[in-house]
């Protein structure tokens, strides 16, 4: 199955090698590919609208920033794409970028009449997929879809990577080997892949073995250690290359180190206001996440205490989102619980986020968080954006690594829960994730979103466990909306819904993490506690950071700290039974939806996965996630946060006949209903 | 007459872009994106003109403007307006006040003269009907 999407067309099924079910693109693909432009200048937006309506695309056009977000947000599946000017009067187009990333994981084109190098570097460090110069032809636009494909197919492979894609086992299997063994080969995959100008991507598949990326679980630990290795450099000197050097972390890639470094500039930034990296912006070295790494389940207290926990958590999550996405390396859960930590507003998990490419990778990161704390203050979830991905990453990562220590199953299966429940709050909010795993302190997780975390850990799927502590965390908040709470059983999270979950929606983004991925990993917050009461819904104060399950008992309110995600994860692991925590986390549509419901998580996961965006997402992070927790989280929950394209990839997924197998482990959404063990 | 605008580099290619927008569904995008570029350039022009004489001096300002000036000049295709506006900006940026003023003006006077003579082409363009459109070169 390399065969590689890059080569040429995605139109031919085989080249796409990413969807191992049948990688069909659908014939009519690209057409129809839906695409929000944004530009303040009138005469522009005309010109692009007919120029992108000619290509056969969907379009939208808006003349101001906010106005194209806030779209976003009430629609967080509705696009595939973004293309923005870079100067607008309302908001600054890379800060737009940013946003975008973060919080949905969309690829966004940037485009202006300037050419100046500074500027399109400055595309590039934000994390923009392309930047197109003014005047913008007809033939430049023809090719965005690629884009759009690529980070389906990033995501894709680090759901496989997490390995747990029942249907995509076999694939998977392969490719995680090869993955984890490849993680050089990802890392030079990757590395070429983040150059923009990946004009060899198939070549760099053909690379790696099986292009799987073995993703990098940013648990607590490793970004402790990648932390102190940027403090040890300076932040402004610490490139990729000295840090991993300093880590010293065995399977770590360069790649894998930047895009957590780029996750962590970005944190930090917003910690400081941007004041500090703006220029450090090395490629994808954002912020470093130091302070994830300490955050570690344990850290995470302490992170949350110091503000700066989100951030870090968010690098954390980051990490693990990033790990995603670059490399799993088994940390595990330690960052999970870090991504509790991050229990930061879950802004800041867009951070990690903001790169969109990282945030598919992230996805995988947050999982990581799951494990994290889930003693943890369930606050310290929300950094973890990421943590809904990176938990499902993380636990799924972590699991395979051996779940970590107890500790880290404890979370992990927390957030694992989550995650494999929370379908992965994977979303780039992820700064959900990790807040189920505080939160949810109680082994909780284990229920559906163990499936993220309890890949990971191995989670005593006990996830089904009250309410997913881990998730009480802010994920709460975050994974909540994610599934578009419609789901929950009971009440769960009617994540928009409920009370806490305002939070989440805030958190704007979270939802949409959440629902496409449930985030499981971060955030599953409290949700998830009512997960455990299922379907008491909880009225889960989800809130983000603190939200404390009011509902259910302490378990859920762990923390539901801004990382709903988890709460999704949590929800759906919870037993929510009603398929519905992947629902909500799904809100990604595809899949979730019957799955949440239906409270067949199993069902649902299937039709999840099916689901496509999910898939990916999940599928890795579910995927992994199988392995361990198998109980119910299909790595595609986990992977939900990538789903900005979800729609796009279930679509192709769907396509793609072969794919459905595929699918169903993506779809997580639902996954966790496979997993949880109702 | 047409030609004569490449001929004359009022135009560039992608003005023939835009007419490859055109089809049976709008079959006079080219005169309809025109007219929302002049009606946008018109007041934006005006803006910068006001503003390079007023005290104190928003230089920020008025470079945006002229970025903006720039990008949607170039979308359409009006090639002197563009390089006369790119010129204004460097001066500008520069802290040339004087000669950024007066190539500004010298933007200005392409600016008109490209509406004004776009203005009989299209006219042209609609009275000789679908036809004429259909023929028209591409």
């Amino acid at each position: 199955m390399n065969s590689n999407i890059g080569k040429g067309s995605m139109s031919t099924a085989s080249s796409s090698a990413a969807w191992k079910a049948g990688d069909v693109v659908p014939d009519r693909f690209p057409a129809g590919l839906r695409v929000l432009v944004v530009d303040d200048d009138p005469t522009c937006l005309m010109i692009l609208e007919k120029m992108l309506r000619t290509c056969l695309y969907e379009v939208t056009k808006c003349n101001r920033a906010e106005t194209a977000l806030s779209m976003l947000r009430e629609n967080k599946n509705g696009f595939d794409i973004v293309i923005s000017d870079v100067h607008m009067p309302d908001m600054d187009g890379f800060k737009l970028l940013e946003h975008i990333g973060l919080e949905m994981d969309l690829p966004v084109i940037m485009m202006s009449a300037d050419d100046g190098k500074h500027v399109v570097m400055k595309g590039v460090t934000h994390g923009a997929c392309d930047y197109l110069i003014k005047p913008v032809r007809i033939e430049a636009l023809k090719n965005i879809w690629q884009h759009v494909v690529r980070k389906w197919k990033n995501e894709w492979k680090d759901f496989e990577q997490s390995g747990s894609v029942e249907e995509g086992d076999r694939q998977q299997k392969q490719s995680e080997d090869a993955d984890y063994s490849s993680s050089a080969n990802e890392g030079n995959w990757k590395s070429s892949k983040k150059r923009k100008d990946d004009e060899d991507e198939t070549d760099e598949r053909d690379d790696s073995s099986t292009l799987k990326k073995p993703r990098v679980v940013w648990s607590v630990e490793l970004h402790q250690q990648f932390v102190a290795a940027v403090n040890q450099l300076g932040i402004d000197k610490a490139v990729p290359k000295k840090i991993l050097e300093l880590m010293n972390v065995p399977g770590l890639t360069r790649e894998n180190v930047a895009s957590h470094l780029q996750k962590y500039r970005l944190y930090l930034r917003r910690l400081s206001g941007v004041s500090q990296h703006q220029n450090s912006f090395m490629s994808h070295q954002e912020e470093t996440f130091g302070p994830l790494s300490s955050l570690n389940g344990l850290d995470l207290q302490t992170l949350a205490a110091t503000g700066q926990l989100p951030a870090e958590s968010l690098a954390t999550l980051q990490a693990a989102g990033l790990g995603r996405s670059t490399a799993k390396s088994g940390v595990p859960m330690a960052l999970v619980d870090q991504r509790n930590i991050f229990s930061f507003e879950n802004p800041k998990l867009r951070f990690g986020e903001g790169q969109q490419q990282h945030i598919n990778g992230n996805n995988k990161q947050i999982n990581l968080l799951h494990g994290i704390p889930m003693t943890m203050e369930p606050k310290q979830l929300v950094g973890l954006h990421h943590t809904a991905q990176s938990i499902g990453n993380v636990n799924m990562q972590v699991t395979s690594h051996g779940a970590q220590s107890g500790q880290n199953n404890s979370l992990l299966m927390q957030m694992g829960q989550p995650q494999s429940r929370g379908h992965i709050l994977n979303d780039a909010t992820v700064g959900h994730a990790p807040r189920l795993l505080s939160s949810m302190g109680q082994p909780i997780l284990s229920n559906g979103i163990a499936a993220n975390v309890s890949t990971r850990n191995r989670i005593p799927e006990n996830i089904r466990a009250p309410g997913y502590n881990p998730v009480s965390q802010a994920s709460s908040m975050l994974n909540f909306p994610m599934n578009h709470a419609s789901e929950l059983p009971g009440n769960i999270l009617p994540l928009g819904s409920t009370p806490g979950m305002s939070s989440l929606t805030s958190k704007g983004t979270f939802q949409e993490d959440v629902n496409s991925e449930i985030k499981g990993s971060g955030g599953f917050m409290p949700s998830y506690d009512i997960f455990n009461d299922l379907n008491q819904h909880k009225p889960q104060s989800w809130e983000l950071q603190n939200v404390s399950m009011t509902s259910d008992a302490s378990q859920r309110s762990n923390s539901l700290q801004g990382n709903l995600d988890l709460t999704q994860s949590v929800l759906v692991q919870q037993g929510i039974s009603s398929g519905q925590m992947n629902g909500q986390n799904r809100s990604a549509a595809v899949v979730s939806k019957a799955m949440c419901s239906a409270g067949d998580f199993s069902e649902q996961r299937n039709a999840q996965n099916v689901n496509q965006h999910f898939n990916t997402l999940l599928v890795d992070n579910t995927i992994r996630v199988k392995s361990e927790i198998v109980a119910d989280v299909s790595p595609a929950n986990l992977f939900p946060d990538h789903f900005g394209q979800e729609d796009l990839m279930s679509a192709l997924l769907k396509q793609q006949e072969g794919i459905a197998p595929a699918e169903n482990e993506f779809d997580f959404d639902g996954y966790s209903m496979d997993n949880i063990p109702e | 007459m047409r030609q004569s605008f490449f001929d004359e580099e009022i135009l560039d290619r992608q003005f023939i872009q835009l007419e490859k927008l055109e089809d049976r569904e709008n079959p006079n995008f080219v005169e309809e994106v025109l007219t929302l570029y002049f009606r946008d350039s018109t007041t934006l022009l005006a803006t910068i003109e006001r503003e390079m004489e007023n005290v104190p001096i928003d230089f920020p300002k008025v470079d945006r403007i002229l970025h903006q000036l720039k990008g949607s000049s170039a979308s359409i295709g009006a090639n002197k307006v563009r390089n006369e506006i790119t010129k204004t900006r460097e001066l500008w940026q520069q802290g040339n006040r004087e000669g950024a003023k007066a190539t500004f003006q010298e933007a200005r006077k392409e600016h008109d003269t490209l509406k004004a003579k776009l203005e009989p082409y299209f006219q042209q363009l609609r009275q000789a009907g679908p036809a004429e459109t259909a023929m028209r070169p591409r």
